[in-house]
Formats: C-alpha cells, structure tokens, sequence
C-alpha cells in the first residue's frame, strides 16, 4: 500500500465579513486536491464562500502544558478592561 | 495540581476536552472506538441505499438518494478527522474495518429489499440515529462533539425526505400501501436495536457516563425514540409490529416489547444477512482504488519536483 497522503486542516469564510474558522481535516495528496475536497467535505451547504487549506505539519502550536504561565502575562493586568475604571453615571456616552 | 484531577475538573465542569489536552488512556481508547465504529457506519451506511440510486424512480428521487448517500460519505470524513486527533491512523482505521477487527452499526447488516425502504430508512434509521447524535453534541471531546453538530444539521434533512417519500407512496396505490408496511415490519425492529443492549447488558455505559462521553443510557434513548415515532407512524398510516406498544398514563411513555436480542448477538457476531457482503465490498472499493490514490500521489510528486526545479 502507498504511503497515505499528508493531512491538511481546513479553514473556512463563511460570509464576506467573517474570519475564516477551522472546521477540520482531511487528507489529500497536494494543495489543489485539499481544496476540492475541503469544497466537497466541508461546504455542501453554501457554508463558505472562502476555503483555505493548510498543511496540519505548518501550524504551530501553543502547548496545553504551558497554558498557566504562556497566558499569565494578562492575567494581572485587569486595567486593560474599560470595567476596571470607575466613571460617574450622569456622565453621558462613556 | 495532578493531571487526572484536572480533566476530570474539566469534564465534571461540562467544558470540552480538546486534542492536545492530557486525558487518560481509557478515555483516548474508547473515544477512539467509539468514533471509529461510528465513522465505519456511516461508510458502510452508504451501501444499502446506494443499491437503490440506479433505480430510484424520477430524477428528483435519485438527486436526493445521491446527496444523501454522498452526505454519508462526509459523515464518515468528519469523524474519521476526529479520531485523528486522537493519535489514530486513518489507513489503520480503515484496514481494520476491512479485516473485520472493528465493527459498525448492526442496522447496516440488513439487505434493502425494496424501494419502501428508503424511505423506512430515512425515517426510522435516520431517526434512531439522530436520537442517539442529538445528546453527542454535548459529549466532553470537543472534535467529536463538533462533528456532531454538522452530522446532526445533515441528518434532519435525511429523515424528512425519508418520510415524504413515504407519504408520496401512501398515498398510492394499494400495492405501494402494502410495499411500505411490508417495509416497516423489517425494520421496525433492527431500528431499536441500534440503541444497543439493555443498560443491564451494557458494558461501557457507566464509564463513557462518567467521562461525559456519552450522555443518555441505551434503554432512555430508545424510549425517547418510540415515544417520538408512534405519532409519525399514525400520521403516516403504518402498524408498527409490535402488539405489545401502547400507551402507559401512569409513566407518560409508551410500552413496548423487547427486540430479539439474540439475532441482535448474531448481527455483531458478524451473522447478519449481509455482514460479509458489506466488509467485502468495502474491501473491493479500497482495493480498487488504489491506483486513483497512488496516480494523485505520483502527480503531487512530480508537480512538487517541477515546482523545485523552478524556484
């Protein structure tokens, strides 16, 4: 049997305006044919007006055993957050 | 904080499970099976009705039969890139199936004897398959649950045109009257079983329970199913075969008689009608397309090399 072709994540644009999302993978044996078939698997539906594919070997990643200390930094910087100022209430559109 | 304490926090907190979290090796195998058997049948799902598409009667009945057959094979797509995140090897997953060492839903193991079933199909099978997706939506493995909630989206359509198409025949002939009854008596009972054993009988429930991976027992969700279906049966005008269904005031559901758990043990045990057809042409399919898989590669290849030779 051939070696099975590389995996490939797909983002999808669901209107003009929105991000592309991820909405899962495939497997195909080069970008155009990822395409066609991100088209097939994923948009069936109109879901999509924009697809775009991408090597899952390219992305890099965040690891989940860093969470606490990778995202800690904003963690205590809660002055960053328009709540954290007290502002009078007979003060109009602030 | 111990790693196990944390996911089961996260678990018991209703958060997802997402795929490069630490989670116990059970949890990962039975996930795994789990959306493994579930892909399988969603495969081999697409072979009893697409028996039919060359003979569904109009064109409007075949494009629909074809979306649908085709919506199966995206079912499978979705699920196997599920398991993926869990470490599992789609081409293993596949050889597996074709040697026999993981199952799929037992329903698939009956031959479509008639156009009715189609219809029957999309209604019952459809519906006990939805009664049983709906709750996975919320199951703790965040691909699985979002593959869900595709699959779900997909299915409703799969079970109305199930059911229109057997209005359109119930309101035929006496014979196409007849050919749906005759339908519904084959499948009525295949269709509980898809629940699975009694929850007495049931090995995994509790701790899938637990994990959050499944979220209703077998014996809840096949209640929900019959209360859900007697109605849509007296609408339709169809006698569901079993004498002993009828309604109970005092629980607020319908009674009903038990599913011939034996043949049930027989269908897994790999004794159905059609479990060796079903693997064997599953078997042929992947066999045969071989040299489409190895043609693209070799073109991946070439163009890659090309584009190098370029740059």
């Amino acid at each position: 049997m051939s070696a099975s072709w590389p995996l490939w994540e797909v983002f999808v644009r669901g209107k003009r305006g929105l991000n592309h999302v991820h909405v899962g993978s495939l497997h195909a044996p080069d970008a155009e044919m990822a395409l066609r078939n991100a088209r097939d698997v994923y948009t069936r539906r109109n879901e999509g007006v924009s697809i775009w594919v991408v090597p899952a070997t390219a992305i890099t990643a965040s690891s989940p055993d860093e969470k606490d200390p990778f995202f800690e930094p904003s963690g205590d910087k809660v002055y960053r957050h328009p709540t954290f100022y007290e502002i009078p209430e007979d003060v109009p559109h602030l | 904080m111990d790693l196990e304490a944390q996911f089961e926090r996260t678990v018991a907190a209703e958060q997802r499970v997402e795929p490069r979290d630490w989670m116990p090796d059970g949890y990962r195998k039975t996930l795994i099976r789990q959306i493994a058997q579930h892909a399988h049948s969603e495969i081999i799902g697409m072979q009893p009705e697409g028996n039919w598409i060359s003979r569904a009667p109009s064109l409007r009945r075949k494009a629909i039969l074809l979306a649908k057959v085709q919506d199966e094979a995206g079912h499978g797509l979705y699920l196997y890139a599920a398991t993926e995140t869990l470490g599992a090897d789609r081409a293993e997953l596949t050889e597996k199936l074709i040697s026999g060492r993981q199952k799929y839903s037992s329903i698939f193991n009956y031959p479509t004897l008639s156009y009715a079933d189609v219809g029957v199909i999309g209604w019952l099978v459809d519906g006990a398959a939805i009664c049983n997706q709906v709750p996975l939506c919320r199951t703790s493995y965040g691909p699985y649950a979002r593959a869900m909630i595709r699959i779900c989206k997909e299915e409703s359509f799969h079970q109305r045109q199930g059911y229109e198409l057997l209005m359109t025949m119930m309101a035929g002939t006496d014979a196409q009257r007849a050919m749906v009854q005759e339908s519904v008596d084959r499948w009525w009972w295949p269709s509980l079983m898809m629940f699975g054993p009694p929850d007495a009988e049931s090995s995994n429930t509790e701790q899938s329970m637990k994990w959050r991976i499944k979220r209703n027992t077998n014996d809840e969700l096949r209640q929900k199913f019959v209360d859900m279906t007697v109605p849509q049966a007296e609408k339709l005008g169809v006698t569901l075969p079993d004498p002993e269904l009828r309604w109970n005031p005092e629980r607020g559901h319908h009674d009903f008689g038990q599913p011939d758990w034996d043949e049930f043990w027989q269908v897994v045990g790999g004794n159905g009608p059609t479990n060796a057809q079903r693997v064997e042409h599953r078997r042929k399919a992947h066999e045969d397309g071989e040299w489409v898989r190895a043609a693209a590669a070799a073109h991946a290849m070439k163009h890659a090399a090309v584009e190098e030779g370029v740059a």
